[in-house]
C-alpha cells in the first residue's frame, strides 16, 4: 500500500520550495520531490532575486541566505555593433535594508531555501523523477515516480515541474508550447577576483550591479542579454525566443560567444574564467499562454504555469508568490475537506488578483508585439546609437546641422510616420 | 538473527576534485561529498545477504556531522540502522587511529546486538589505502577477507562463511569462521536504483550519533592526529602529460603516421636491443 501524504509538490525550484515551505509551516504533511541531485542542481536563472516576495515567505532571509550581492545599480544598454547607449539608475537606498534585490547563484540559494522547508517539516527526496499523476475518477490522487514501488498518494498534488510542464500537459492543461511562447537562455558563470569586479563595475565592497543588454547583444533577434555581478563571479547570458533562433538559424552557443566577444562587453569580462555553462527554456508566452492552473486535486505554479514577466525579467518572484498562494489555498481547502476543482479554483482567482496576474495581464501582448514587429530591435536601437554619436561627436558642424542630419537619418516622412506609429503601439502594449 | 555491519565513509568525489597547486593537497570544497563508491557495494551486499538469510543491516561511519548524508544514502540502499561517531578528538586520524575508533564503536554496537559479519569497501577513493578494514579485523581478532567478489554462503548456526576472493589470475574460495570481516570489490554486485519507500525512510532517518564520551573506556592517545604514526613527508599531484600530437585521418592513415613516428626514433630500438641483450 503506497504511503499517503496531505500534499505532494513536484519540483524544488522557487515555486515548489515556497509552496512546500508554507504548507509545512501550516502543519501540512508535505512531500517535495526533486529530480536533480539536490534542489538547485538543475535550476537556471540569470540571478536576480527579489527581496519583497522572498521576505513574504522568510522575513529577514537576507541575514542568512547565501546571497551574492545587493544590487545598487541597474544599467540598460542599447547596443549596436561598436557602440551603446546606456541608461542607468544607481541608488544607495538599495545598498541598505530593506534592500531591493540581490544577485544569487541558484545552485546555492535553492539548496538553502529547500533546507528551510525541511526545517519546517517538509520531507524532501532528490534524484526522483515523477513520471505522471495518478488520476482516479477524474481526480488527481497521487504521483507515479521512476523508482521501484514508486507510487505515492496525496489529497493534492502541486505541479512545480518547470517550463514545459510535462505533467500539466499530460493532464490536458496545455498543449506543447510553440517556439514563440518560450525563450532559450544560455548563461555562463565566469570566475573573477572580487576586487576586480568592484573596480570594473564601479562598486563599493560587497555591492552589486546588473546590466541588461538590448539590441545587438541578440543580433537584433527579440530577446535580451544580461551581465550580473556575483561575489567572485560574473553571470553572463543571452536569451531569445526559440522562434527567433530558428528563423535566424543561429545556435544558442554562437549567440553566447557573440555577446562575450562584443566590444561593449569584452572589457567587463576580460580575464574571467568560465566556471559553469547552463541553458534553460524560459516561458515567455505571457498572459495568453497561461494554462489551466487548478483541477481536481491538482494545482500548477511557477514556470509550469508560464508565470514570467519577460519585459521586467521577473519570474522567480512570481514563482514564489504563486507557490505561497497555492499553499494558502490548500490549507483552506483542507479545512473544508474539499479538493475539488471548484474548491481549488480559489488559487486561480487569488493569483489573478495578485500582482502576478495583474502584471501578466498588463504585458499580455508585449512579447508577441515585439516578435511581430522586429524593427524595434533591428532598426530603432541602431538609430538611437547613430543619433547619440552624431550629437556627441564634436566635429565643427553646428548643433542645428547635427539635428538635421539625425532627422534625415530617420528616413523620409513615411518612415517617420511609421516610427511614430510603432512608438505609440509599443506604449499601448506596455501601458 | 544475522547482524551485518557495513563500515562506510563519506569522501570528496575525486573524479572532479581539484588539487591545490601550492600545498598539493585536495581542495575538498571543490567537489561534492559522496558515499565512497566501494562502500555502496558493501552496503548493497549486506542488504542482499539480509534478503537471503534475514537479519539486520547496520552501517557505521566516523566523520564530521555532514557525513550524516552518507548514512542516509545507505538507508536509501536498504540499511536498517545507521551509527555515526563524530568528535573533534577523531580529527586527523590515519588508518591506524581510524580503525581503533571504529573498533570501539563496533564493540558498543555489538553490546546492543552481537555482530556476525562486518563488510567494508575495498578502499576509499580519497585515501586509496584499503587498510582500515583489515585494521579493524586485527583489533577484533576476526579473520580479514580482502578482495571479496562473491559471498557464496553464510551459515550463522554452524558459524562459517564461504566467499570468493579475486586474484590476478582467477579467484580462490575461502571458508572462514564467523564472525569475520570482508572487504569487497566493486564487481561483487550492482547497486540498483533505490525504491521510493527506502527514499522516504532515508529522508526521515536520523542516525544514532556518538562522541568519544559515549564510547566507554577508550585510550585517547590512540585517537585522531595524536594516535596517528603516519608521517606524510610530501604529497604531489601526478603531472599531466604535456605536448603530444593528435593523429588525424582514416585508421590506415593514422597507423601509417604512427609507424613513421615510431620507426624514425632510433633510440627506441637501441634501448630495446640493450634490454634484450641483458636478459639473455
Amino acid at each position: 500500500m503506497p504511503e499517503k501524504f496531505d500534499a505532494i509538490v513536484v519540483g524544488a525550484g522557487p515555486a515548489g520550495i515556497a509552496c512546500a515551505f508554507e504548507l509545512a509551516k501550516a502543519g501540512v504533511n508535505v512531500l517535495l520531490i526533486e529530480r536533480g541531485e539536490y534542489p538547485g542542481s538543475k535550476n537556471v536563472m540569470g540571478g536576480v532575486l527579489y527581496r519583497k516576495m522572498m521576505e513574504e515567505i522568510i522575513p529577514d532571509f537576507h541575514k542568512e541566505a547565501p546571497l551574492e550581492r545587493p544590487i545598487v545599480e541597474q544599467r540598460f544598454m542599447m547596443m549596436d555593433k561598436t557602440s551603446a547607449v546606456t541608461f542607468s539608475y544607481k541608488g544607495l537606498e538599495w545598498a541598505q535594508e530593506p534592500f531591493n534585490n540581490f544577485t544569487v547563484l541558484r545552485a546555492k540559494f535553492d539548496q538553502w531555501f529547500a533546507a528551510k522547508a525541511v526545517e519546517k517539516g517538509a520531507l524532501l527526496i532528490n534524484e526522483t523523477v515523477v513520471l505522471e499523476c495518478i488520476v482516479e475518477n477524474g481526480k488527481v490522487v497521487g504521483v507515479r515516480t521512476d523508482r521501484p514501488d514508486g507510487e505515492i498518494r496525496a489529497d493534492v498534488v502541486v505541479l512545480a515541474d518547470g517550463v514545459n510542464s510535462l505533467l500539466a500537459k499530460s493532464l490536458g492543461f496545455h498543449k506543447e508550447f510553440r517556439p514563440d511562447e518560450v525563450a532559450l537562455a544560455t548563461m555562463e558563470v565566469l570566475k573573477l577576483d572580487k576586487k576586480i569586479i568592484e573596480d570594473r563595475f564601479n562598486l563599493e565592497e560587497g555591492q552589486g550591479c546588473t546590466i541588461e543588454l538590448f539590441g545587438d547583444a541578440t543580433k537584433g533577434i527579440l530577446g535580451t542579454g544580461f551581465l550580473y555581478t556575483n561575489k567572485d563571479t560574473l553571470s553572463i547570458g543571452v536569451g531569445t525566443l526559440l522562434s527567433g533562433l530558428i528563423k535566424h538559424k543561429i545556435k544558442p552557443y554562437e549567440l553566447m560567444e557573440y555577446v562575450k566577444t562584443h566590444p561593449m562587453i569584452r572589457p567587463y569580462i576580460q580575464g574571467a574564467e568560465p566556471q559553469e555553462y547552463l541553458a534553460h527554456l524560459i516561458p515567455e508566452g505571457g498572459y495568453n499562454s497561461i494554462p489551466k492552473v487548478a483541477g481536481a486535486g491538482v494545482l500548477v505554479v511557477g514556470d509550469a504555469a508560464q508565470l514570467v514577466n519577460a519585459i521586467h525579467r521577473e519570474g522567480s518572484n512570481m514563482a514564489m508568490t504563486s507557490g505561497r498562494i497555492a499553499a494558502e489555498t490548500i490549507v483552506a481547502a483542507r479545512e473544508r475537506e474539499d479538493f475539488s476543482e471548484a474548491s481549488l479554483d480559489d488559487y486561480r482567482k487569488r493569483l489573478m488578483g495578485s500582482f502576478v496576474g495583474q502584471d501578466m495581464k498588463k504585458y499580455k501582448d508585449s512579447t508577441h508585439h515585439f516578435d511581430k514587429f522586429p524593427q524595434y530591435f533591428e532598426k530603432y536601437i541602431p538609430m538611437v546609437n547613430r543619433a547619440a554619436s552624431q550629437m556627441l561627436t564634436v566635429d565643427g558642424s553646428s548643433k542645428w546641422e547635427k539635428q538635421k542630419k539625425i532627422w534625415r537619418d530617420i528616413g523620409p516622412a513615411k518612415q517617420k510616420f511609421k516610427i511614430a506609429r510603432d512608438l505609440f503601439r509599443a506604449w499601448r502594449v506596455m501601458k | 538473527m544475522l547482524h551485518i555491519v557495513a563500515c562506510i565513509k563519506q569522501v570528496p568525489d575525486t573524479k572532479i576534485i581539484k588539487m591545490n597547486p601550492k600545498t598539493n593537497t585536495m581542495d575538498r570544497s571543490s567537489a561534492p561529498a559522496i558515499l565512497n563508491p566501494y562502500d555502496s557495494h558493501a552496503v548493497e551486499e549486506a542488504v542482499r545477504l539480509r534478503s537471503r538469510y534475514g537479519g539486520v543491516v547496520s552501517v557505521l561511519t566516523m566523520g564530521p556531522p555532514p557525513a550524516v548524508k552518507a548514512i542516509k544514502k545507505c538507508i536509501e540502499i536498504g540499511a536498517d540502522e545507521g551509527y555515526m561517531i563524530t568528535d573533534r578528538a577523531f580529527a586527523g586520524a590515519d588508518t591506524l587511529a581510524t580503525s581503533y575508533a571504529l573498533t570501539k564503536a563496533l564493540q558498543k554496537i555489538a553490546d546492543i546486538r552481537p555482530i556476525d559479519l562486518i563488510v567494508c569497501g575495498k578502499m576509499t577513493i580519497d585515501g586509496d589505502t584499503g587498510q582500515v578494514g583489515p585494521g579493524i579485523a586485527r583489533r577484533l581478532d576476526m579473520p580479514p577477507l580482502t578482495s571479496v567478489n562473491k559471498v557464496a554462503e553464510i551459515n550463522r548456526e554452524e558459524g562459517y562463511a564461504i566467499v570468493h576472493r579475486k586474484l590476478e589470475d582467477g579467484y580462490e574460495v575461502i571458508r572462514s569462521t564467523l564472525p569475520c570481516l570482508l572487504s569487497v570489490e566493486k564487481d561483487i554486485n550492482e547497486v540498483p536504483y533505490s525504491s521510493l519507500p527506502n527514499m522516504l525512510r532515508a529522508a526521515r532517518y536520523q542516525p544514532i550519533i556518538w562522541s568519544v564520551a559515549d564510547l566507554g573506556e577508550i585510550d585517547k592517545t590512540q585517537l585522531g592526529l595524536k594516535g596517528s604514526p603516519t608521517i606524510v613527508s610530501s604529497v604531489w599531484a601526478p603531472q599531466k602529460p604535456q605536448g603530444g600530437k593528435l593523429l588525424e585521418g582514416s585508421y590506415d592513415e593514422q597507423i601509417r603516421q604512427l609507424l613513421d613516428v615510431v620507426l624514425t626514433r632510433k633510440e627506441l630500438f637501441e634501448a630495446q636491443a640493450g634490454a634484450g641483450g641483458g636478459a639473455s
